[in-house]
C-alpha cells in the first residue's frame, strides 16, 4: 500500500492492463505525447507507442463507433472522452450500437469496450462541460456504469472494466483527480456490483457515489457531532447495482437519503428511491429523500454554480427533514 | 481595394482591441477572476476582423470556444463582454455563460460554443431561416481545423450545398487542435479541399492578412447574398498562447511560435502596411493604441464594479416565461 492520487490510480490501471494484455489499446483526443488533458495517460505513449496509444481527430461518433467495431473484432479498446458532455456527440454509437449489439445478435457478439470520461462541476466550466450524466446511461440496458470515488476503487474498478467482456462507461470526476488515498501495490481488482459501507450508523442511511460521496461523509461527520448516527454507502457501480446492501441498511435505519451530483429530476436517486420503496417500504420511517443538482443547466458564475451543485449543507438539511 | 481610410483604420483598431482585450483577460484569469477554461484569440485577430468587416449588423455568426474575437468583431460591447467573462450580472449572458458561451443576439452572434463544431449546423440553420423568410441576411460559421473532422461539419456543408444556403464557412486553421497537429488529424493538407466533396468553392487565404481575409469574405458573402450558395474559406493562422493556461505545448517548438510572432503578426504587419502603403502616420496609430487601452481599462472597471448575479435568478431563463 502507498498513497497515490485518483489520477495516478487510473494511469496505473491502464498501464498494468496494457502490460498484461496485448489486445488492450487506447484511443482518444490528446492522449498521446501530451498524456491527456487531465493527464490520465501520461507516459503511456512513451511506453507503448503510437500503435497502442492513439490520438484521434475530434470525431467522437467516429472513434467511439470504431472502438465498438474493434471490440467486436477481438480487441479490447479503452476510449477516453475528454468530458462526459461529449458522449452526446457519440450517443447513437453508445446507446443504439454498443449497448444493444450482443442482445440483438442473440448473444453472438461481445463488446469488450471501456469508455472512460470525467464529469461534474465545481470548476466554472459552465453548462456544456460540467454535467453529470450517469442516469442517462443507467436507463439503457446493456451498458455498465461505474462511478468510483476513491483512488483504490478507481484502479480496481478500471481493471475490472477492462477485463469485462461488455461495454462499460467509466465515469471519473474532475474534482477527484487530485484526491489521495491508499492503493495496494499488488495486482487487484474491485468487482462490479459490490457497494461499500464507508461508515456505519443507526439513524439514517446516506447512499452516494463519486465526488458527492465525499460531501456525504462530511455531512455524516457534522451530523455525528450533533448526535445523529449516519450510515454512508458508496455504490461504486450503478449498473450493476448492489441493492441488497442498500436494502439491508434501509431496514436497519428506516431512513434513506440518496445524494448525487446529477440533476435531481430523473437522477439515479429517483431509481434508488423507487427500489427502496418497493423492497423496504415496511421498514421506512420516512419518505426517501433525494439530494441532487438543481434542475437548471450548470451556470458559469461561481456563486450560482455552488448553489446548483449539492453541498454538504443540503445533505444535512435533507437528513434533518426526516429525523 | 474599395476600402476607405476610415475602414482600414477601423480594422486596425478592432484587431488591436481584441488583442488588448485578450491580454486583460489573461490578467483576470491569473487573478482567479475568470473561472473554468478560457481560450485566447491572440494571433488570429485578422480572421474575425476581416470576415466581420464584410458583414452587416443583421447578418449572423456562430462562434467557437475561442470566441472573444468573433464577438467583439461582430460589434459587441467591450464592457458587457468583459463582464460576462467575470461572470457578472451585467454580462451578455448574465454571468451564466462565461467565456465559452458568450453570445450577443443583438449583433447577430448566435454564440460561442463548448462543443467543437456544434456552431456549424446552427449557422447553417440561421442561413436556412434567412432563405426561408426571404431576407438577404447571410450567416457565417467560424470553426477550427479540428472541427472539420466532426460529422456535423460535413453534414452541414452538404445541407448548405444542396439547398444553396446563404452561408460562409470560415475555417481558422491554426495548425493544431489542442495538442494534435492538423497534419496528423486531417486527410487533406488544406481544409479548403474538403469543399470539393460538397461541390462548393473552397479558397485558402493568409489568415494573418486582414485584407486578404476581407477580400475572400466579401466575395463569398456577396455570392451568398445573391443566392448562389455557400463558400468555404480556409484562413491559415496561428494561436500564440497555449490551448489552455499552463499548456506545456509539447506539440510545437518555441522556435515555431517565435517565427509566427516575429514575421507574421497580423497587427504588426498591418500597421506596417498602413504606414508604408496607406499614408497613415505613426502618430495616428499611436493615438488609436491609447484610445484602445483607455477603452479596455474602462470596460474592465465596469466589469469589476458590476454586481454578481443573484441566487433568485437561478431558475430564470431555463424556459421563455409566458
Ligand atoms: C465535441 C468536443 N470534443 C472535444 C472538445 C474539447 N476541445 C475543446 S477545443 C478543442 C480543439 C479544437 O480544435 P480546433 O477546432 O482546431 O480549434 P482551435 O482550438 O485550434 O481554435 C477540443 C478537442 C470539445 N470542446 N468538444
Ligand atoms: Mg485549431
Amino acid at each position: 500500500m502507498r498513497e497515490i492520487t485518483y489520477l495516478q490510480a487510473i494511469t496505473e490501471a491502464l498501464r498494468e492492463e496494457m502490460q498484461r494484455d496485448q489486445d488492450v489499446f487506447l484511443m482518444g483526443e490528446d492522449i498521446g505525447l501530451h498524456g491527456g488533458i487531465f493527464g490520465a495517460t501520461k507516459g503511456l505513449f512513451q511506453e507503448f507507442g503510437p500503435h497502442r496509444v492513439r490520438n484521434t481527430p475530434i470525431s467522437e461518433a467516429g472513434f467511439v463507433g470504431a472502438a465498438i467495431g474493434a471490440a467486436v473484432a477481438n480487441t479490447r479498446p479503452v476510449v477516453e472522452l475528454m468530458y462526459v458532455d461529449f458522449t452526446m456527440v457519440a450517443m447513437d454509437q453508445i446507446v443504439n450500437q454498443a449497448a444493444k449489439l450482443r442482445y440483438m445478435f442473440g448473444g453472438k457478439a461481445r463488446v469488450p469496450l471501456v469508455i472512460r470520461t470525467q464529469q461534474g462541476g465545481g470548476r466554472g466550466n459552465a453548462a456544456q462541460h460540467s454535467q453529470s450524466l450517469e442516469a442517462w446511461f443507467m436507463h439503457v440496458p446493456g451498458i455498465k456504469v461505474v462511478v468510483p470515488a476513491t483512488p483504490a476503487d478507481a484502479k480496481g474498478l478500471l481493471k475490472t472494466a477492462i477485463r469485462d467482456d461488455n461495454p462499460v462507461l467509466f465515469l471519473e470526476h474532475k474534482l477527484l483527480y487530485g484526491t489521495k488515498g491508499m492503493v495496494p501495490t499488488h495486482d487487484y481488482t474491485v468487482p462490479f456490483g459490490q457497494a461499500l459501507v464507508m461508515r456505519e450508523g443507526q439513524d439514517v442511511t446516506l447512499v452516494s457515489y463519486s465526488y458527492t460521496l465525499l460531501k456525504a461523509l462530511q455531512a455524516a461527520e457534522a451530523l455525528a457531532n450533533e448526535g445523529v448516527s449516519v450510515e454512508v454507502i458508496d455504490l461504486r457501480t450503478l449498473v450493476p447495482l448492489d441493492l441488497p446492501t442498500v436494502i439491508a441498511s434501509a431496514q436497519k435505519t428506516g431512513r434513506v437519503v440518496v445524494c448525487h451530483e446529477g440533476h435531481k429530476r430523473c437522477g439515479a436517486g429517483a431509481e434508488l428511491a423507487a427500489l427502496v420503496m418497493e423492497e423496504a417500504f415496511d421498514y421506512l420511517d420516512a419518505p426517501v429523500q433525494r439530494v441532487g443538482s438543481l434542475d437548471v443547466p450548470i451556470p458559469y458564475n461561481g456563486n450560482l454554480e455552488n448553489k446548483v451543485l449539492p453541498q454538504a449543507e443540503q445533505i444535512i438539511a435533507a437528513v434533518k427533514a426526516i429525523l | 481595394m474599395d476600402l476607405s481610410r476610415d475602414q482600414l483604420l477601423y480594422m486596425y483598431r478592432m484587431m488591436l482591441t481584441i488583442r488588448r482585450f485578450e491580454e486583460q483577460a489573461i490578467e483576470f484569469f491569473t487573478q482567479g477572476r475568470i473561472r473554468g477554461s478560457m481560450h485566447l484569440y491572440i494571433g488570429e485577430e485578422a480572421v474575425a476582423v476581416g470576415v466581420c468587416s464584410a458583414l452587416r449588423l443583421e447578418d449572423y455568426i456562430t462562434s467557437t470556444h475561442r470566441g472573444h474575437g468573433h464577438c467583439l468583431a461582430k460589434g459587441a460591447r467591450l464592457d458587457y463582454t468583459m463582464a460576462e467573462l467575470l461572470g457578472k450580472a451585467t454580462g451578455y449572458c448574465k454571468g451564466k455563460g462565461g467565456s465559452m458561451h458568450i453570445a450577443d443576439l443583438d449583433t447577430g452572434n448566435l454564440g460561442a460554443n463548448g462543443i467543437v463544431a456544434a456552431g456549424v449546423p446552427i449557422a447553417t440553420g440561421a442561413a436556412l431561416a434567412a432563405q426561408y423568410r426571404g431576407t438577404d441576411q447571410v450567416a457565417v460559421a467560424f470553426f477550427g481545423d479540428g472541427a472539420t473532422n466532426q460529422g456535423v461539419w460535413h453534414e452541414s456543408l452538404n445541407l448548405a450545398a444542396i439547398w444553396k444556403l446563404p452561408i460562409v464557412y470560415v475555417c481558422e486553421n491554426n495548425l493544431y487542435a489542442i495538442t494534435v497537429p492538423a497534419r496528423e488529424a486531417l486527410s487533406v493538407t488544406d481544409v479548403a479541399e474538403r469543399a470539393k466533396s460538397y461541390n462548393i468553392p473552397g479558397v485558402v487565404v493568409d489568415g494573418n492578412d486582414v485584407l486578404q481575409v476581407y477580400q475572400a469574405a466579401r466575395t463569398a458573402v456577396q455570392r451568398a447574398r445573391e443566392g448562389q450558395g455557400p463558400t468555404l474559406i480556409e484562413c491559415k493562422t496561428y494561436r500564440y498562447e497555449g490551448h489552455y493556461k499552463g499548456d506545456p505545448c509539447v506539440y510545437r517548438s518555441p522556435e515555431e511560435v517565435r517565427q509566427w510572432k516575429e514575421t507574421r503578426d497580423p497587427i504588426k504587419n498591418f500597421a506596417t502596411f498602413l504606414m508604408e502603403k496607406g499614408g497613415v502616420s505613426p502618430q495616428v496609430l499611436d493615438q488609436i493604441q491609447w484610445e484602445v487601452e483607455a477603452e479596455i481599462a474602462e470596460a474592465s472597471r465596469f466589469a469589476l464594479d458590476s454586481p454578481e448575479p443573484e441566487e433568485e435568478n437561478l431558475y430564470e431563463d431555463v424556459f421563455v416565461s409566458c
